[in-house]
């Protein structure tokens, strides 16, 4: 059951429940970042602690590899560059809500 | 078929609970209702009832454990008095907004401070807001009812909200009556089988319980809860109803006690009724045409119906077993006046029996003789009294 975004009181689900699952995917909530991360997938060796350690799986990956960052729902904690190897670092914590240009090539 | 039988109070709505047979109870000590408790944890442990009794470390975490149990479908409910219940405050609105029909029991004790287990009503009173349904009880035999009662509204498919049932902390709680029990089974086929409105066991139908609302969506949530709490009234009367024919009692969402030709009548709530019920014989006895208005149901608050009730009386006082600082008068005095604006009938608000001082008839007495100058006069001698407290 869609919960309509004009639903009047005696539409509204039974207190004020969600009646169906899953639906913070779309919702967005990364909006309000004051720091964004940007994965380097030249230097990433695809540990998955950043995977692992985002408290809001927002590190996308396929096939055991890290595709990038869900920026529609990363809050910025920055969790995940933290947890990247130091002779790694993958990823870079910038100030702002949005990524640092394009990933740079491979050398 | 129906049993006489001597209970306390609180053993009245133990026995109610055990009758009932509910999933989860979750448990915390207070004066006066630890004893309530008590005794339902004894059906627990001796096997009489099924419940999972769940002993938390806080009223807070009573009412939590009883939201989260109700909202995994368990027919769920817990008890309290005064601080207690107080602990619970913030849960209190949760389980309401989430719809779930808990029944809780609270035990009338005053509000510290200064600390005092006796009994008045500010317990209650305070929670007047959070949405819960209460029903006040005169007596043990009443606490009994209203706890069987209590199930089925809340659990109607029009209301699902929790249920508050109280009864006057000692002079209740704590006194021996003679009361008419259904058997178990007459019981449990009233209150019937639980049907959750809704349940997280259900993994088939997954859904998010207590989710944020946002300004686009609170207003209508609040909305349909109100709506919810004024369908009540309704549902109370056609369970009473239901509940007369298999117990030979029958109760409305107040007791009129010879008010129909009252020139003088007051309007209380709670055990004192059962004082002022003998103060009324006794003026009846010298000619005085005097009557009450006892209060049952005081939240959905049957304005209307209470206004229309004492219409034709020239002089009513309002008693309040709490008070409203900062607002002259008690609650119930503020509601029922407002209730009866534009009303002819002159109302005086008396503050009654706090942290359990006693209220005699004699004090009742004379608090209809005040009305009774009123008529004289036309005219209040005051409109807002104490009564029993040192001058």
């Amino acid at each position: 059951m869609k919960v309509k975004k004009d639903a009047n009181w005696k539409e509204v689900p039974l207190g004020g429940i969600i009646p169906e699952a899953g639906t913070s995917d779309e919702y967005e909530t990364g909006s309000w970042r004051t720091y964004c991360p940007t994965h380097d997938a030249g230097k990433c060796i695809n540990c998955l602690r950043c995977w692992i350690m985002c408290p809001d799986s927002a590190i996308q990956v396929k096939d055991g590899k890290v595709t990038g960052i869900d920026y529609k729902h990363c809050k910025g904690c920055g969790i995940c560059a933290f947890e990247c190897p130091p002779k790694v670092k993958a990823i870079t914590m910038s100030l702002g809500a949005e990524p640092l240009g394009p990933e740079p090539e491979k050398k | 078929m129906t049993t006489q039988v001597a209970l306390t109070g609180n053993d009245a709505v133990a026995l109610a609970l055990k009758q009932v047979n509910p999933d989860v109870a979750a448990v915390y000590p207070i004066t006066p209702q630890t004893e309530l408790m008590h005794a339902f944890a004894a059906f627990v442990a001796d096997g009489e009832v099924d419940t999972e009794l769940v002993t938390v470390e806080s009223e807070h975490s009573a009412m939590s454990a009883a939201i989260g149990a109700a909202a995994a479908g368990a027919r769920s409910i817990t008890a309290t008095s005064s601080q207690g219940l107080a602990l619970m405050w913030e849960m209190l609105y949760i389980a309401a907004s989430y719809r779930l029909p808990i029944v809780a029991p609270v035990v009338n004790r005053a509000l510290s401070g200064p600390i005092n287990i006796h009994c008045d009503h500010s317990d209650t009173m305070g929670a007047r807001d959070s949405g819960w349904i209460q029903i006040f009880s005169e007596g043990s035999q009443e606490a009994y009812d209203n706890t069987l009662m209590a199930f089925r509204i809340g659990e109607h498919k029009d209301v699902l909200l929790p249920v508050m049932v109280t009864l006057d902390g000692f002079i209740i709680s704590h006194t021996m009556e003679a009361l008419q029990v259904l058997d178990t089974k007459a019981a449990h086929d009233f209150v019937g089988e639980y049907h959750p409105a809704m349940n997280l066991l259900d993994v088939d139908h997954p859904f998010t319980v207590g989710p944020l609302h946002l300004p686009d969506f609170y207003f209508e949530t609040k909305r349909a809860q109100a709506e919810a709490i004024s369908r009540a009234t309704a549902v109370i009367l056609s369970v009473a109803e239901e509940y007369a024919k298999i117990s030979g009692r029958k109760y409305g969402l107040f007791e009129e006690y010879k008010l129909a030709d009252a020139d003088v009548a007051i309007v209380i709530l709670g055990s004192a009724a059962g004082t002022a019920k003998v103060a009324i014989d006794r003026l009846r006895k010298q000619g005085i045409k005097a009557g009450m208005l006892k209060l049952r149901v005081f939240r959905p608050f049957p304005g209307n119906e209470i206004a229309k009730a004492l219409a034709h009386v020239p002089s009513v006082a309002v008693c309040d077993r709490s008070i409203s600082f900062g607002l002259n008068g008690g609650p119930v005095f503020n509601e029922v006046r407002s209730a009866a604006y534009g009303s002819k009938t002159r109302m005086a608000s008396y503050v009654y029996g706090l942290g359990g001082r006693d209220i005699t008839v004699e004090h009742i007495e004379s608090v209809y003789r005040d009305l009774l100058k009123a008529n004289e006069t036309g005219k209040l001698q005051k409109v807002f009294n104490y009564i029993g407290v040192r001058e």
